[in-house]
């Protein structure tokens, strides 16, 4: 047996850290809460207060302008008529502003700390073992605080996704940015170009393709966890798999499962088209 | 009072830059001061003049420190002691935002691998240094479609960098230096990895601009025969040190020391053979 008197526990502080945080803080995690949760209401009022057929056509023609290929555009449409079909429009609609919501935080925060990794030797270090920690750790480790500090509900599902998510993004924006041929680099320094100038002329631009790629993974693992977040209190598909497992039902389950891969499918394929190198062979090296 | 004028200035790599700087300054060469103090010597006490309105060619084989010299001439890399002069000024005391100005205004480069951005078309990748410098669209516009077709790539302005042969790449390379409309054109190999005939006419056409424009240009190159083709004045590096500088005539009859003697010797006369 491990010696008894070396044995030390840090549950009591972290009891007390969190605790504190809520008395003191509070304020400032409802102010965040209250604007995250004002954002995604916006999203799906957005998206549920659209006719059925005015978003299949958005689908379509971002899939047209991701890919330029008929056929995968009729197929998106085609999949997205098939969630009608099965009467889960609404409950993907919830799941889709979930899912925007914490994608467009994910980028927010995701790329410009990836660039300052790629930037900065010290930051990189520190960063990347965080991220390997924010992917290992068990989710509901950080969903209970989570629920303590945001309360029940949409919020803490949409933090918990974007924990989960925004690590690929972050690692592959990171990637992108240091694989820019340097020779170009030096070129645009060459004719003065300023730091700002080269990270949005030409770096940027030209880690578009690994950028786009990362945000697809962190787009297919904020899927991977809406079932997660329907056990904290969001709505969607994932309450609806809950739901089904819960009272044994495995034709409801298995359908909202269905609508999920559905989703997934849907946002893997439009936006790895706009990962793909266009308009001249855009590309690193 | 020449166009540049670069003055002692040494460039160590390594972590104890200071010992081999310490070293190198006694007289060492760069064997010595790697078994000393694990510092390779990128110049050793380089002085050299360079005169307006020529071509100034920096030959030396590779490791000899002339990729290193010519980006000391618009700070790409910092000397480890010593000072540049441009028109006077010692640009190693210039700000960054100065530093900037004084790329975009007065030195431009070519490189050797041609370094063009692959997301901008042709004529973009012209007006990169008119742009940054803050020159209107429709102006950079007019001074890029004119020097593009300085360099004969008239008709693919819009093409994408990707379409192009290696020739017609390193022209975009020329056109984007000579766009940017500065008094001093760094070439970095700028010849080196083209076919022998595409090279043999790229260094025809830098002699014709040269003779319209008198732009100091400083080439680069391993290359003796091309060396002494285009250069009004040529510098032979060893190991980062200067062995010899002069007019290519008195080189041919003056080698100053053996190492420069055998390169003049292996020149096969009269043809261009590599």
């Amino acid at each position: 047996m491990f010696p008894e008197n070396l044995h030390y526990s840090i549950r009591g502080p972290v009891n007390d850290f969190i605790e504190m945080l809520v008395i003191n803080y509070g304020w400032i995690f409802k102010a965040i809460s209250n604007a995250l949760l004002q954002s995604v209401l916006l999203i799906e009022a957005a998206l549920r207060g659209l006719p059925w057929w005015g978003v299949i056509v958005i689908f379509m023609v971002g899939a047209w302008y991701s890919s330029r290929r008929i056929t995968l555009t009729i197929a998106v449409g085609a999949l997205l008529f098939l969630v009608g079909i099965l009467g889960l429009w609404d409950l993907t609609m919830q799941t889709l502003a979930l899912m925007l919501m914490a994608t467009i935080v994910s980028v927010l925060i995701g790329v410009p700390v990836g660039i300052l990794a790629a930037k900065n030797r010290l930051v990189r270090g520190i960063i990347l073992p965080i991220l390997d920690i924010m992917q290992t750790m068990p989710s509901f480790v950080y969903l209970i605080p989570a629920l303590m500090l945001f309360g029940l509900g949409k919020v803490p599902a949409i933090l918990a996704t974007i924990i989960y998510a925004v690590p690929p993004l972050i690692r592959l924006t990171d990637l992108g940015i240091r694989q820019v041929d340097k020779e170009v680099i030096e070129a645009a320094t060459a004719f003065g170009g300023s730091p700002i100038r080269i990270l949005f002329g030409v770096e940027l631009p030209l880690a578009t393709p690994t950028i786009m790629a990362g945000l697809n993974q962190t787009i297919m693992m904020a899927l991977s966890m809406v079932v997660v977040a329907s056990m904290i209190g969001a709505r969607g598909l994932g309450e609806q798999v809950l739901n089904g497992i819960q009272t044994l039902d495995v034709g409801k389950g298995l359908e909202a499962g269905i609508g999920i891969v559905i989703l997934a499918v849907l946002l893997d394929r439009i936006t790895q088209g706009f990962g793909k190198p266009r308009a001249g062979g855009v590309s690193n090296g | 009072m020449g166009k540049i004028e670069i003055r002692n200035v040494f460039k160590i790599f390594g972590h104890q830059e200071s010992k081999g700087l310490e070293l190198a300054r006694q007289g060492m060469g760069k064997d010595e001061v790697l078994s000393l103090s694990g510092c390779s010597v990128g110049l050793n006490n380089i002085s050299m003049t360079i005169e307006p309105g020529k071509i100034f060619v920096i030959m030396g084989l590779s490791g000899s420190g002339k990729s290193t010299l010519v980006r000391h001439l618009n700070r790409l890399i910092e000397p480890t002691s010593g000072e540049v002069l441009f028109d006077g000024q010692n640009i190693l005391d210039l700000s960054p935002k100065a530093l900037r100005d004084f790329r975009t205004h007065h030195i431009s480069m070519v490189f050797q691998s041609f370094a063009l951005m692959p997301h901008r078309t042709v004529l973009q990748n012209v007006i990169y240094g008119q742009r940054v410098r803050g020159t209107s669209r429709q102006k950079a516009r007019e001074i890029g479609q004119q020097w593009i077709d300085a360099v004969n790539l008239s008709g693919y302005e819009n093409k994408y960098p990707h379409e192009l042969s290696g020739g017609m790449r390193q022209r975009v390379g020329l056109a984007r230096a000579l766009a940017a409309d500065t008094d001093v054109i760094l070439m970095d190999e700028a010849f080196s990895a083209l076919d022998p005939l595409i090279r043999a006419e790229m260094q025809d056409q830098l002699l014709e601009l040269q003779t319209k424009l008198s732009k100091t240009i400083i080439f680069i190159t391993h290359d003796l025969e091309e060396a002494l083709r285009i250069g009004s004045e040529i510098a032979i590096l060893k190991d980062g040190e200067l062995v010899q500088v002069g007019k290519p005539a008195e080189i041919l009859k003056n080698p100053a020391n053996d190492y420069v003697a055998r390169f003049v010797e292996r020149r096969p006369v009269g043809v261009i053979a590599e």
